[in-house]
């Protein structure tokens, strides 16, 4: 620790209380990366606050200091978002975990950032409502976490992501000042732009999401297709029908492999691909759909239905696709999860290429994706006791992502930018497209103390007059930042 | 003079004063535009169908117009991703006539009938479908602009989920050309639904209209939008429904005797109200009762968003009064106003987060010659 962090962390025990502070070695451990495993960093110091209060004092104690900072919700981020600094602090919110308040005649909630994404359903769910975004760490993740990621989850295609369902939030500003963002207040929509910003922008201290009124009906389908091509043309079908579906999921023959060694979800044997589709809504509008929906699906080639006849049945459809993640840990010593987006058009043309690159490279990998919004979730298996496996899956990988660019979409759905994918941003994004949106950044944070490092791969110096930059970097010559 | 038309097609003065207009027809030309405007220091104001041109303060300086109506094409329409990209002179009306082609459309009323693109995300203008769908912050999914210094910069994609970089789509929206130049903009579409389906009331008073107003957004109706105006006859509720089927008569009873169906819009639906002074207004769904006792007149759409309507006689004391009783209830904005009105009362009210919005602000046009003074502070 410098000197400089020491002194910090005195003064934050002298603010916060000794047990808030957490310096000892062997505990920081615990905070060394979030769900992004393969990068690791031990903070300096982890602080614990109680309050959004402390969390202002906190951001000013390091800014006076000059010692960067990045907040943690769960730490379930999947692309490093909470990564910490080695030489600075990390503020985790598992103690902000207070539903403060449940306003049903307003449909809507405040709750402080640390609290459970699923425990604000289980709060609501007795009047009648829920929170729709639901990621599929939604029992682990925070709704800080999810405002930083501007999450989404399976069901987003119908009801969107976390930016539509936060109507305001208190945030600390990344000089200490506390505010309120709102997204119809008058001004510009803070908010907005704050709202997936992965934590660089200030630290969320209380969130007002809105509640969404439980559907009257649900109904959700297993149909099974002899190829993936099956599965895409019965979802170009349902799409093009004019259907919006809660959610369309697809898994190809590897991932269901995956499944059924893990939770044994018994889906149709022999199935080269599966499909979920599930409608909600009021009842007649949902028996109208679903009857189009199994007609499209057998019209694809659909060789089984099931159909979900209550809670219990749909819970053991979704099982096998929630597991898919995990499971493939059963067929896999180790494995990658790529998240890229692609036009849902595009999917065909883009599975086959995946093939391809699998068949050069001799390197497996399961498809699972949110295929009504061509989200796709390719998991990259390796064996990490082999030498240079490693290595390939991350080429693979890689490769993945530049074949959806390649088609116009992104390098990323849902799981974020973080540390990850930081280097492949100037291949989706011009200099002039990254400068621009780190104009936003200087607004907030000129000092650049605020989860530094993340999302651009080159930081901009604040102040400087935009165009051709020469020699090495300012912030990267003073140690501020790194070069991804 | 001399300068733009080198670089732009269609240079012209002004109808009045000494400002120029020019139309570029391009995103490079609209880039090569804004260059020039910023090598000779001119203070630069974005114009489409010019409807919301009047809104807010008046601009300290005006140098040159730039107006977006000759980029009005569509770039692509990828009808089987549900997603479109125009340019931003591209009427409301001519895009909703596109998409209707493939049975899509983009899910924003255009309460104005010449309004573009361009000027329905800078103004954030959306109508009664913003129960349901939002506003163009939630259905932009790309935007390209022009900064200041005539750099082109875009944001988002075309397609629909993406997390990669900040969305300057949502910081772009309702942001009033003062930070940049609006020239491109990728939508997430929907389908056209089946049947469309208006249920309306007519209530006497304020607490009667709020009560039908909660039963339907309480019950599991899902509609598409929720409406409120106040009319001669008294308090009109309306309730949207659209989808593949009918169900007007599982809502119907909500909204209590004398209520009726019809599959057009009724009269007041999606308009601005009346009068010579316009008034924004925010505030919770709850807030509707309180909001229809302080204004004389009223629309309302149930996630808490509204309008109130003045006439012209109103005087500067009276609308001061009023924009004290209606912040009590939330927020009131002065969109337009006859300057004797708008000089003499506090157009925002309360902006929490304004040192922030100064900063982004300095950031995206440190000169201050987008449409300065337009908006909230002064910026």
């Amino acid at each position: 620790m410098t000197e400089k962090v020491t002194r910090l962390a005195e003064r934050l025990a002298v603010l916060l209380g000794p047990d808030a502070v957490i310096t000892d070695p062997v505990r920081l451990r615990t905070y060394e990366c979030d769900g992004l495993t393969n990068h690791r960093a031990r903070p300096a110091l982890v602080v614990l606050p109680d309050d959004g209060a402390q969390i202002a004092q906190i951001v000013r104690a390091c800014v006076a200091a000059g010692v960067p900072y990045v907040a943690r919700g769960s730490g379930t981020g999947l692309s490093g978002g909470a990564l910490p600094r080695t030489d600075g602090v990390l503020i985790v919110t598992s103690r902000l975990r207070r539903i403060l308040e449940i306003d049903i005649a307003n449909q809507r909630a405040v709750v402080e950032p640390g609290v459970i994404n699923l425990d604000v359903t289980r709060a609501v769910r007795p009047h009648g409502y829920y929170f729709a975004p639901d990621p599929s760490s939604q029992q682990i993740c925070s709704v800080g976490g999810n405002v930083a990621e501007n999450s989404g989850g399976a069901h987003c295609l119908k009801y969107g992501f976390t930016a539509h369902h936060v109507l305001s939030c208190e945030v600390v500003t990344p000089d200490g000042e506390v505010v309120e963002l709102s997204a119809d207040g008058p001004g510009y929509d803070l908010l907005g732009v704050f709202v997936g910003a992965e934590g660089t922008l200030g630290i969320a201290t209380k969130v007002t999401v809105r509640l969404t009124r439980v559907p009257q009906t649900v109904q959700t389908l297993l149909a099974a297709f002899g190829s993936i091509e099956g599965g895409g043309t019965a979802v170009s079908a349902i799409i093009a029908a004019g259907v919006v579906p809660a959610a369309i999921e697809m898994m190809d023959a590897l991932s269901i492999e995956a499944a059924e060694a893990s939770v044994a979800c018994g889906y149709p044997p022999g199935a080269g691909a599966v499909l979920i589709v599930e409608l909600d809504g009021p009842q007649a509008e949902v028996e109208h759909q679903f009857a189009q929906v199994k007609a499209l699906c057998e019209e694809a080639g659909a060789f089984e239905i099931r159909v979900a006849a209550d809670d219990a049945a749909r819970a053991l459809i979704w099982k096998g696709r929630k597991s898919a993640f995990a499971a493939v840990g059963r067929i896999s010593p180790a494995y990658l999860v790529q998240d890229g987006v692609i036009p849902r058009t595009s999917l065909p043309r883009v599975l086959a290429r995946i093939d391809e690159l699998s068949a050069e490279s001799g390197v497996r990998v399961a498809n699972v994706f949110h295929a009504g919004d061509g989200n796709l979730h390719p998991l990259v298996l390796f064996d990490d006791a082999e030498p240079g496996a490693a290595e390939r899956a991350e080429g693979v990988s890689g490769a993945i992502l530049d074949l959806c660019i390649e088609h116009g979409g992104s390098i990323t759905g849902e799981h974020g930018v973080g540390v990850d994918k930081a280097r492949y941003m100037p291949r989706m994004f011009t200099a002039a497209d990254l400068d621009t949106m780190q104009m936003v950044r200087c607004g907030f944070d000129p000092a650049g103390l605020c989860n530094p490092g993340k999302i651009f791969p080159t930081p901009r110096l604040c102040g400087e007059v935009p165009g051709v930059r020469k020699g090495v970097h300012p912030l990267v010559e003073q140690g501020k930042a790194d070069l991804f | 003079m001399k300068a733009l038309e080198a670089v732009c097609a269609d240079v012209r003065p002004a109808a009045s004063g000494d400002a120029l207009v020019a139309a570029p027809a391009s995103v490079e030309e609209a880039a090569a535009v804004l260059r020039v405007a910023a090598e000779h220091g001119l203070a630069v104001i974005a114009r489409g169908g010019g409807g919301r041109l009047g809104w807010g303060p008046p601009p300290s300086r005006r140098d040159l117009f730039v107006d977006t109506r000759n980029l009005d094409r569509v770039v692509e329409h990828a009808a089987g991703d549900l997603v479109v990209k125009v340019q931003a002179g591209l009427r409301m009306d001519r895009l909703a006539a596109v998409l209707a082609e493939s049975g899509q459309r983009l899910a924003l009323d255009a309460p104005l009938p010449a309004a573009t693109v361009g000027g329905t995300i800078a103004t954030g203008a959306a109508g009664p479908l913003r129960h349901l769908y939002g506003t163009p912050r939630d259905l932009v999914i790309g935007l390209t602009i022009v900064r200041a210094d005539g750099e082109i910069a875009r944001s988002g994609g075309k397609v629909v989920k993406n997390v990669a970089g900040y969305d300057l789509g949502r910081l772009f929206s309702g942001s009033f050309g003062t930070l940049g130049l609006i020239v491109e903009a990728a939508f997430r579409l929907h389908p056209v639904p089946a049947v469309r389906e208006y249920l309306t009331a007519v209530y006497a008073d304020a607490d009667a209209a709020h009560e039908a107003v909660q039963a339907v957004l309480h019950s599991p109706a899902a509609p598409s939008a929720v409406e409120c105006a106040t009319i001669p006859d008294g308090i009109a509720v309306g309730v949207l429904l659209e989808g593949a089927t009918g169900r007007a008569a599982q809502v119907l009873p909500l909204l209590g005797q004398g209520a009726r169906v019809g599959d057009a819009a009724p009269e007041w639906w999606g308009r601005y109200p009346e009068g010579a002074v316009l008034i924004e207004v925010t505030g919770k769904p709850t807030a509707l009762p309180d909001f229809l006792r302080a204004a004389p007149n009223l629309t309302w759409s149930a996630c808490g968003h509204g309008y109130v309507g003045l006439a012209g006689e109103t005087t500067p004391a009276q609308v001061a009064d009023l924009l004290v009783a209606l912040r009590r209830i939330g927020g009131a904005v002065v969109r337009s106003a006859p300057a004797q009105i708008r000089d003499a009362v506090d157009v925002w009210g309360p902006i929490p987060a304004l040192s922030l919005m100064r900063r982004v602000k300095d950031q995206f046009d440190p000169e201050h010659r987008l449409s300065p003074g337009r908006f909230v502070g002064g910026i």
